[in-house]
């Protein structure tokens, strides 16, 4: 599929134009209602996009996707049902879970909260590329040693948002961890478990609590 | 009689899971990752009545919209709306967006109908009938023992307590659905599911198709607690959209959706009488209890029914006992089995009953529960437990705690009667000359770790090591297996592999020579089987695997008396498991266990509208689960009984933690809040802040 799309979408658009519109009018007011109206004109000139499919180029992983989507086409949309890209979950779509957590320029999104026409010329990463010439990262690994999955359906979720921590904070406290994880639910009830495999993924070992007593 | 090796070097030991790469980077295909080739998205349009007569559906606008392959209907073009959420037609297309909207061109014409959402309401002799001609609350058929009357007059306490409980919903993280394939050579199923064969069965059943002609394959779900059975609706929908648009289709419910039709805990409002004598001796037990089970009895599946009834007075033994119970029918999505039907609720009004006895008497609950439960297990447990936990330090008289933030204790006792395991399990293992090993059951792994439990148990009995042993579930082509609940997998596969192993063993030593093929042989004895792999077939044995299990819990809370905030500060769990299999992700389970009573104690409540008959909360933002930084620090015991086989951990993990969580709330406070969940609104309300709310 050819891709026609501009090369830095995000540049000038429409959205951002009127973003910046905001706080303009605020603290110069009449002076540039001329300006204003006639920058207003200009942007509703431009082509409005969809109904209908469009390209969108999308950085995934550091290798670009062509794909031809509907612009109401979520982030989490183009990678599980566009792209073969099933690593994200969708449990909500609705921003509650976060299944469908991805790195959008390292901080931690809900896929199904991103159109993926504004995920253009933004890095994302998904759990298929967090590990390195088959290397798995240190939450992956801790991960599996803690045994911090059940089913596995919020793990690669999970996994994204502690990866997240950790590319700002090496050392995070138990809090940290909590805070970071808050926006992702598991069912099977790894908690415990998951916050020890980032603990440990950072660097510190917790050892389990668990007892073996023989009855007899 | 054949028995496990008691010199172990990974049974009892901890084994990361053998999946644990695969899910780790998003490797593994669920059902809702399936895209079979030229797939279309599939998606359900539900009832917005809770009661209505349809007398006609349009479907042709919903084909005329762009990218739509097929509509079919669920019923007919006429059909009766029993609750909000009632499946109605599906659609298939090329996209999510296409479907939406063609689910909003479907034209309806119907004639809503009186309903009744609430469990008191739909008892009264005007509530509208939610099956016209039965009535919503049969009479109930109570079961005595004893002389109740003459032995309340002996006691020399009596209580009386109403205990209730919400309907709580499975809500696994992956919704239910398939992918469907059904073409002129069958019908294939990628299924979010418990059991792979009830959903060929049930399959092949709804579409008239042999069982040979349907299979079903389930390499990865995401959860199920019970919910997962069945083929469904949305399943038998799935296969006729295929039919239609001659093209796999990809039904995966909507959140929405799993919260409004595919199962929950039925409710229970349990009115419990009680007495013992001066020592503690129960003496008299009465108890009524009705509770929803929605619009049916509940669907059954592996893991026992999915009604109304609970097991009164639960685990401990009364001379004198009269238990009345009936199921209120409201026009609601229908119940199902969900992790312990039944058990929960029963341990959350027996044990809450049990420390208001105790209360009564002036007696500690933990001495109470040591002088009624017959169970010797139980027995142990809650004396490991309360010298871990130090109960005797910790204790202190109801509402003795002093300042704003109010501690206190409590505990709760678990039974699993059922479990064990199923006799007709099979599997086979593939071993090729170059020493590889394959094993195939029909079995499936919803994230208890069947997978690594099989590997493991090999790896033990063939001297080899858990990564040398390949393992495929989740196809109904692989020789058959049970669903996955109840706590029946474990009990029902080890045996079944124990057996593969003997039989390879034996064949090996024939077909060979080589004696005993185990470890450093086993190379050597492969390599002199000849060109082709051996196939060894195995099937459950006796005498390796048993049943009941049980368990007690303890919780330490903290409640804030100015905004009734809950904080759990510490759960303990003490369950048998007769031999462990794999410490590791027993953890894991009893972890999650423990976390989901912990909802089911304080946050998770179905909510309907009594004057709309529409669910307020299907989704997360208002359906509450517990999250990572409600879970307080979680320990464990494991009480090691090798000597009676494998037992499943799935059910009583789950059973006494909100009875031990209320028990520690009504000892912080003093006041005992007989309702779940424990809200703050519910906790101020009962300290005299805030006026009651009607629940
Ligand atoms: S799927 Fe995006 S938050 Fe749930
Ligand atoms: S592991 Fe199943 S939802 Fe988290």
């Amino acid at each position: 599929m050819k891709n026609s799309a501009p090369e830095n979408p995000g540049a000038h658009s429409r959205r951002t134009f009127l973003k910046s519109l905001g706080t303009v009018a605020a603290t110069a007011a009449t002076a540039q209602v001329k300006t204003v109206a006639a920058e207003l004109e200009k942007a509703n000139a431009e082509k409005i996009i969809g109904p209908d499919a469009v390209p969108v180029t999308l950085n995934v992983n550091g290798e670009k996707i062509k794909l031809l989507l509907e612009p109401r086409v979520t982030l989490l949309d183009a990678l599980r049902n566009y792209s073969s890209l099933t690593g994200a979950k969708e449990g909500c779509d609705r921003a509650t879970c976060g299944a469908c957590t991805v790195l959008f320029d390292d901080a931690p999104i809900y896929a199904c909260q991103k159109l993926a026409i504004e995920a253009q010329g933004h890095a994302i990463t998904t759990v298929e590329g967090l590990a390195k010439d088959g290397k798995l990262n240190k939450v992956q690994l801790a991960f599996i040693e803690k045994d911090a999955l059940q089913c596995g359906y919020c793990t690669p979720g999970f996994v994204m948002s502690i990866t997240a921590l950790l590319k700002k904070n090496f050392h995070p406290t138990a809090d940290e961890v909590k805070h970071a994880c808050a926006g992702n639910l598991c069912r099977c009830g790894c908690h415990p478990h998951i916050l020890q495999a980032a603990l440990k993924a950072a660097g510190v070992e917790h050892a389990s609590k668990t007892e073996v007593v023989t009855y007899a | 009689m054949p028995s496990w090796p008691t010199e172990t070097k990974y049974i009892s030991h901890d084994t990361t899971r053998i999946d644990g790469v695969a899910k780790v980077t998003g490797r593994a295909r669920y059902a809702s990752d399936i895209q079979a080739e030229g797939w279309l998205y599939g998606m359900i349009l539900r009832a917005k009545w809770p009661a209505a007569k349809i007398t006609d559906i349009n479907l042709e606008p919903a084909l005329k919209v762009s990218g739509i392959k097929a509509a079919v209907l669920a019923r007919g073009q006429e059909m009766t709306v029993r609750f909000y959420g009632e499946e109605i037609a599906a659609v298939a297309g090329t996209s999510k967006q296409a479907c939406l909207d063609a689910l909003r061109a479907i034209e309806i014409t119907a004639q809503p109908l009186p309903f009744v959402a609430r469990e008191n309401d739909a008892k009264k002799a005007s509530a509208p009938q939610v099956w016209p001609g039965s009535s919503n609350h049969p009479e109930p058929k109570p079961r005595e023992r004893g002389n109740v009357e003459a032995a309340f007059k002996d006691c020399a306490a009596v209580i009386e307590g109403f205990y209730s409980t919400p309907v709580q919903i499975h809500n696994p993280m992956e919704t239910m659905g398939n992918t469907v394939s059904w073409t002129d050579d069958g019908l294939t199923a990628w299924s979010s599911t418990q059991g792979i064969s009830s959903v060929r069965d049930g399959l092949a059943g709804a579409l008239k198709l042999d069982h040979s002609q349907v299979r079903v394959i389930t390499e990865y779900m995401g959860g199920g607690f019970g919910a997962k059975f069945g083929a469904g609706a949305e399943g038998v929908l799935a296969a006729k959209l295929s039919k239609e648009a001659k093209a796999p289709v990809r039904l995966m419910l909507t959140r929405f959706d799993q919260n409004l039709a595919v199962g929950n805990r039925a409710s229970s409002f349990q009115k419990i009488k009680m007495g013992a004598a001066a020592d503690g001796t129960l003496l008299a037990f009465e108890a009524e209890n009705y509770g929803t089970a929605g619009i049916g009895a509940g669907g059954d599946g592996g893991g026992g029914g999915g009604g109304a009834d609970i097991p009164l007075p639960y685990l401990y033994k009364v001379a004198n006992s009269r238990v009345k119970q009936s199921a209120v029918a409201v026009n609601a999505g229908s119940a199902r089995a969900f992790r312990a039907p039944g058990n929960p609720p029963a341990s959350f009004g027996m044990e809450s009953a049990m420390d208001d006895l105790a209360v009564k008497l002036g007696m500690d609950p933990l001495e109470l529960r040591l002088k009624n439960d017959p169970n010797p297990i139980r027995q142990k447990e809650y004396k490991l437990g309360a010298e871990k936990f130090g109960w005797k330090e910790k204790y202190r008289k109801p509402g003795s705690s002093k300042g704003v933030v109010k501690t206190g204790i409590g505990c709760a006792g678990a039974a699993w009667p059922a479990g064990g395991g199923n006799r007709n399990t099979q599997g086979e293992a593939q071993i090729s000359p170059d020493g590889s090993i394959e094993f195939r059951l029909g079995v499936q792994d919803i994230g208890t770790g069947t997978r690594t439990v099989i590997a493991v148990i090999a790896a033990e009995l063939l001297g080899l090591t858990p990564g040398q042993i390949t393992v495929k579930v989740g196809d109904t082509r692989f020789p058959p297996g049970p669903g996955s609940g109840g706590s029946t997998t474990c009990p029902s596969i080890s045996p079944t592999v124990f057996d593969i192993c003997t039989k390879a063993l034996e064949q090996l030593q024939t077909q060979t020579g080589i004696p005993d093929a185990r470890g450093k042989n086993w190379f050597a004895a492969c390599k002199k089987i000849g060109i082709n792999p051996i196939t060894v077939h195995g099937q459950w044995r006796d005498g390796l695997s048993s049943n009941p299990a049980g368990g007690v819990q303890f919780a330490e809370v903290e409640v804030d008396t100015e905004t009734g905030q809950v904080t759990v500060k510490k759960m303990l769990g003490v369950h048998d498991c007769g031999l462990i299999i794999n410490r590791l992700t027993l953890e894991s389970q009893i972890n999650g266990g423990i976390i989901m009573g912990m909802g089911y104690a304080l946050y998770e409540e179905r909510v309907m509208d009594d004057l709309s008959g529409v669910v307020l909360n299907p989704n997360f933002e208002t359906y509450k689960l517990p999250g990572i930084a409600d879970v307080p620090e979680i320990e464990v015991i494991l009480v090691n009984m090798p000597e009676r086989g494998v037992v499943g951990i799935g059910e009583p993990a789950t059973v006494p933690t909100a009875g031990a969580i209320a028990n520690a709330v009504a000892n912080a406070i003093g006041v005992r809040i007989g309702s779940l969940p424990i809200t703050p609104a519910k906790i101020l309300a009962a300290l005299g802040k805030v006026p009651p709310t009607h629940a």
